[in-house]
């Protein structure tokens, strides 16, 4: 029998915001445990939260970007359980009233399009971390996670197969990014997706009984787990058996999941409204305002740069895919009033330089001023194309000034005829076997003479005049 | 230096005009702890030498014109489930038995920085979860007027020490009546606060829609003084409302004309101790000779309010207290096999019965499937509570009533018995859950010789109505100046 899967995501991003939800303590990453801590995100007795305005703005901005409703009374509530790292033993949530609901994704596998329904958007605290001591058999709590602001994306059961789901992920972490409203670092925790999956025969339109992975924060590894997962099941069904409805623990080592709670272990969270903070009233102006702070985001950026720019569709994506870029492109064609040329370095000397030196987008450090600059000295006659990919290089590597990086390095375009003149004629005359195959018909020996002219001019020539030049000599010779 | 019958308002004046110093009065006071405790135990901890220390930086700062509060030097004692910087905040609890927390509670940082002198921190019913201050697991308070009764709970040492005169005033917290009816037990007077009008940071939440501090002291004068320092808006405390702060300048004229009280009737009836009734009514009399107008009225809907009460305190409750897990301070139990023994030890030793009850209580409420047959319909319940109220001060200034059925009770008498302690609590939960407030003050003795008060409620941020009607009634009677036997006998005052 063929088997449809059917998969459902929750989605939990860890928000930028400088401060935590609830207190002042900072967001960043690391630090020594329980460093970034107070009395309110460690859970003293007699403590009181106070909501960080930038979570709910980050989350209306999320909600219009993912085209939700926006609710306009909203209520935080607790969730109730006991785990050593949670120092207040509920996690402060949202249940009843979510800040954003009834929204969809499109997206796109193998050039079909299709929407994913966003059932909700939550905000809620991040909980601390259990560190265990191998050395001294013990366990310990850092808390400088506790509290770090949290939206839950949570999906519909739309997604079909693994693909949908890679490309929904995509889609939305990039989304995100470009809203400044989370950084998205897998590998530091600050996106990761709860997985639901079942399967059914092919053509039911009854789901099938689901399993969950939890926390999980590689797309590789919720690629291969959901292909497990789904094998799982439907051998599970194809031998009489019954898929139990449990979470399971996926191993990246093993490349297998095991069954970790069964429904029957389930929690019962005790949600209740949080009586230690006011409900949240959301006007017009403030959704207006948002909306009018909203970044631009990659779909709308791609579509410009292709009308307003004529970038080619394939350039208009590579650059808009990643947010950093896409600003670097926009501030230096700011400054120079040149896209296509901007968009060459980036496509070409910018992207294989990150390549070469595994440089994350977020890392590049070169200022759109110093891109433009450079091409400017092109475009004045005082470098050649070559020179400048030299240039650019070294601003990326080394961020140095490009005029004062031409002087010090004498690397100023030569353009002086007589000394080309004269260097052209020393080449012809020292390769007379180039001149014989030019003789024979053979023109790719004019490469040859072109290339050791400017070799002895140290690349520092203006083509233009050297082809010329070139070309005058060689007309009279032949 | 006669420091006996006074108020904390003109020891504080005593201070002003160089009669006495703050150094003097707070060694009187800790001179009385000492002779008193031993019979009273309303202390959980005695700050001896860090109060004198304090005294002598407050003089200083007062007679360099730096602290000018009417109540600046001022001996006086906190309420152990309020924050004390660095310095023991049990709630009455062994969970807590040695936690010193890093922060002052804001009410804490207000009193001190306008000069109050902090004796120390006083017993309770632990997490002031009860009505007699039996609870504490550091032993029972008893009663300054009869030491074989209750003090009333579950702010029992607040109103005992001020009945027995080891500080001038005191702050208490009533979630369900926990200032007012060890008030009326204990022969003093308090204000409960609308919510929102005290912050509740540094308060160690029982049930957080309903806790607030306020004072108690010997009579209403001081209390709103008290009040009007801790008040206000703090950035802290999301629920803490942002209005400015209680004017009581205009309320001591002694002048009740055109003031209309209701009396519900249903307030009266079954249950109410005719101990309680008669003096009760007498101060209707009263009321009516200063100019008020009574009304009776009925309030239907206050007959569910302990049901209410009992659901929704016991709900938060139930969550705000599973933060003492054995895992970050306080007590636990070290001999612990895994994680679950872990909480299962340290909750279960470091609990005492009440508060597990309520626990339990509140977390059964809130469990899948039941959700919505207690919580939800408590929710709705203290909906229409709110909206009677609503109704009756449409018609009323504030309304009348005991604050309990009974005078304090002999020790032991209820322990047993949760329901009837429960009960107890009949006439002072719905104002809690209203979020309105109101005053106990002093209005006689029952046929025992024991203290009786009565309630005062008023409409959200009306105090300034309760504190004029409390204070035209104190100036008429001298109910409030009456002190227990123990104040009068030897190692009292110099």
């Amino acid at each position: 029998m063929n088997y449809q899967i059917v998969i459902g995501l929750e989605v939990h991003i860890e928000l930028s915001t400088k401060s935590k939800i609830f207190c002042g303590c900072t967001t960043e990453f690391g630090g020594e445990p329980n460093t970034h801590v107070c009395p309110v995100c460690s859970g003293m007795p007699g403590v009181l939260p106070v909501l960080n305005k930038k979570v709910v703005d980050f989350a209306i901005r999320a909600g219009l970007a993912t085209n939700c409703e926006i609710t306009r009374y909203n209520k935080f509530d607790r969730k109730n359980y006991f785990y050593p790292d949670l120092p207040k033993a509920y996690q402060v949530s949202q249940l009843y009233l979510p800040i954003c609901r009834n929204g969809k994704v499109e997206i796109e596998v193998n050039g079909e399009k299709k929407f994913i329904g966003i059932h909700e958007i939550h905000m809620e605290e991040d909980a601390g971390k259990l560190v265990h001591d191998p050395w001294d058999d013990c366990t310990l709590v850092d808390y400088n996670r506790c509290g770090v602001p949290l939206l839950e994306i949570v999906s519909e059961p739309d997604f079909r197969s693994a693909d949908e789901v890679i490309a929904y992920l995509t889609k939305l972490r990039e989304t995100m990014m470009y809203l400044g409203v989370s950084d998205c670092k897998m590998q530091e925790g600050s996106m990761r997706a709860d997985v639901n999956i079942s399967v059914m025969p092919m053509g039911s339109t009854k789901f099938g009984t689901r399993t969950e992975m939890k926390n999980m924060n590689s797309f590789k590894a919720i690629y291969k787990a959901i292909n497990y997962e789904a094998q799982r099941q439907i051998e599970l069904l194809e031998a009489g058996g019954s898929v139990v409805q449990e979470t399971r623990r996926w191993d990246d080592n093993k490349d297998a999941s095991f069954a970790m709670r069964s429904k029957e272990d389930a929690h019962d969270y005790r949600y209740f409204p949080e009586p230690d903070l006011l409900p949240i009233e959301i006007s017009e102006e403030w959704i207006n305002a948002t909306v009018e702070n909203m970044p631009e985001l990659p779909e709308d950026k791609r579509r410009r740069y292709m009308t307003e720019f004529s970038l080619s569709e394939y350039d208009a994506s590579v650059i808009t895919s990643e947010r950093q870029i896409a600003y670097l492109f926009e501030d230096a064609t700011k400054i120079c009033g040149k896209p296509k040329e901007v968009c060459n370095y980036i496509m070409g000397e910018l992207m294989r330089l990150m390549s070469e030196t595994a440089t994350l987008a977020e890392e590049v450090e070169m200022s759109p001023q110093k891109i433009a600059d450079i091409i400017e000295l092109v475009s004045q006659g005082k470098i050649n194309r070559s020179v400048a990919k030299e240039v650019f290089e070294a601003v990326f590597r080394d961020d140095v000034d490009p005029a004062k990086y031409v002087e010090e390095n004498n690397l100023i375009m030569v353009d002086d005829s007589s000394l080309v003149e004269e260097i052209v004629e020393k080449v012809i005359a020292e390769n007379p076997k180039s001149i014989e195959d030019l003789r024979a018909g053979k023109a790719k020996a004019r490469g040859f003479i072109v290339g050791q002219t400017m070799r002895a001019l140290k690349g520092k020539a203006n083509p233009q005049t050297v082809n010329e030049i070139i070309d005058e000599k060689l007309s009279k010779i032949l | 230096m006669e420091l006996k019958n006074k108020t904390a308002l003109e020891i504080g004046q005593m201070i002003k005009n160089k009669e006495v110093s703050s150094v003097e009065v707070t060694k009187a006071m800790l001179e009385n702890i000492k002779n008193r405790e031993e019979k009273v135990n309303a202390f959980v901890t005695v700050f001896e030498e860090e109060a004198i220390k304090q005294a002598e930086d407050v003089q200083a700062k007062i007679e360099s014109g730096e602290l000018t509060s009417p109540l600046a030097g001022v001996p006086m004692g906190i309420k152990d489930n309020i924050c004390t910087k660095d310095r023991l905040t049990t709630c009455g609890s062994k969970m807590l038995h040695n936690f010193k927390p890093p922060y002052n509670a804001t009410v804490t940082e207000r009193l001190e920085n306008s000069g109050a002198i902090v004796l120390g921190k006083l017993n309770m019913d632990e997490f002031a979860m009860g009505g007699s201050t039996e609870t504490s697991y550091f032993g029972k308070t008893t009663n300054p007027w009869d030491i074989t009764r209750v003090p009333g709970g579950s702010s029992g040492g607040s109103a005992a020490s001020v009945a027995a005169e080891e500080v001038l005033y005191s702050l208490g917290s009533d979630t369900g009546g926990s200032i007012r009816q060890p008030c009326s037990f204990c022969g003093v007077s308090g204000i409960k606060p609308t919510y929102g009008a005290v912050s509740r940071f540094g308060l160690v939440a029982f049930a957080s829609s309903l806790d607030q501090i306020g004072p108690v002291g010997r009579d209403i004068r001081d209390c709103a003084e008290v009040l009007s320092i801790i008040s206000g808006h703090d950035p802290k405390d999301s629920t803490s409302v942002k209005r400015p702060m209680f004017d009581f300048s205009t309320c001591f004229d002694g002048d009740l004309k055109g003031m209309k009280i209701g009396i519900p009737t249903n307030y009266f009836g079954e249950g109410l101790d005719e101990d309680v009734k008669k003096p009760v009514l007498e101060a209707c009399e009263t009321l009516k000779r200063l100019g008020a107008e009574v009304e009776e009225f009925e309030m239907d809907i206050v007959d569910y309010a302990i049901p209410t009460y009992y659901v929704l305190a016991c709900a938060e409750a139930s969550s705000n207290l599973s933060r003492y897990d054995g895992i970050k301070y306080g007590y636990r139990n070290r001999d612990c096999e895994d994680l679950m023994d872990v909480y299962y030890t340290s909750r279960n030793e470091g609990f005492g019965m009440e508060v597990k009850r309520r626990i339990m209580l509140g977390s059964f409420v809130l469990s899948s499937g039941y959700y919505d047959a207690y919580y939800k319909k408590g929710l709705q319940i203290r909906g229409l509570i709110k909206k009677s109220f609503d109704e009756a001060f449409s018609k009323y200034d504030m309304i009348l009533s005991p604050v309990a059925p009974t005078t304090a009770y002999k020790i032991g008498e209820n322990s047993s018995d949760p329901l009837k302690m429960y009960l107890g609590d009949i006439y002072t939960v719905s104002v809690n859950l209203a979020g309105i407030p109101a005053v106990s003050v002093p209005c006689g003795f029952g046929e025992n010789g024991m203290p009786v008060g009565m309630q005062l409620i008023g409409n959200a941020f009306d105090e300034p109505k309760l504190v004029r009607a409390a204070y035209a009634f104190q100036k008429a009677t001298d109910f409030h100046t009456k002190k227990p036997s123990m104040v009068d006998e030897k190692g009292g005052n110099r």
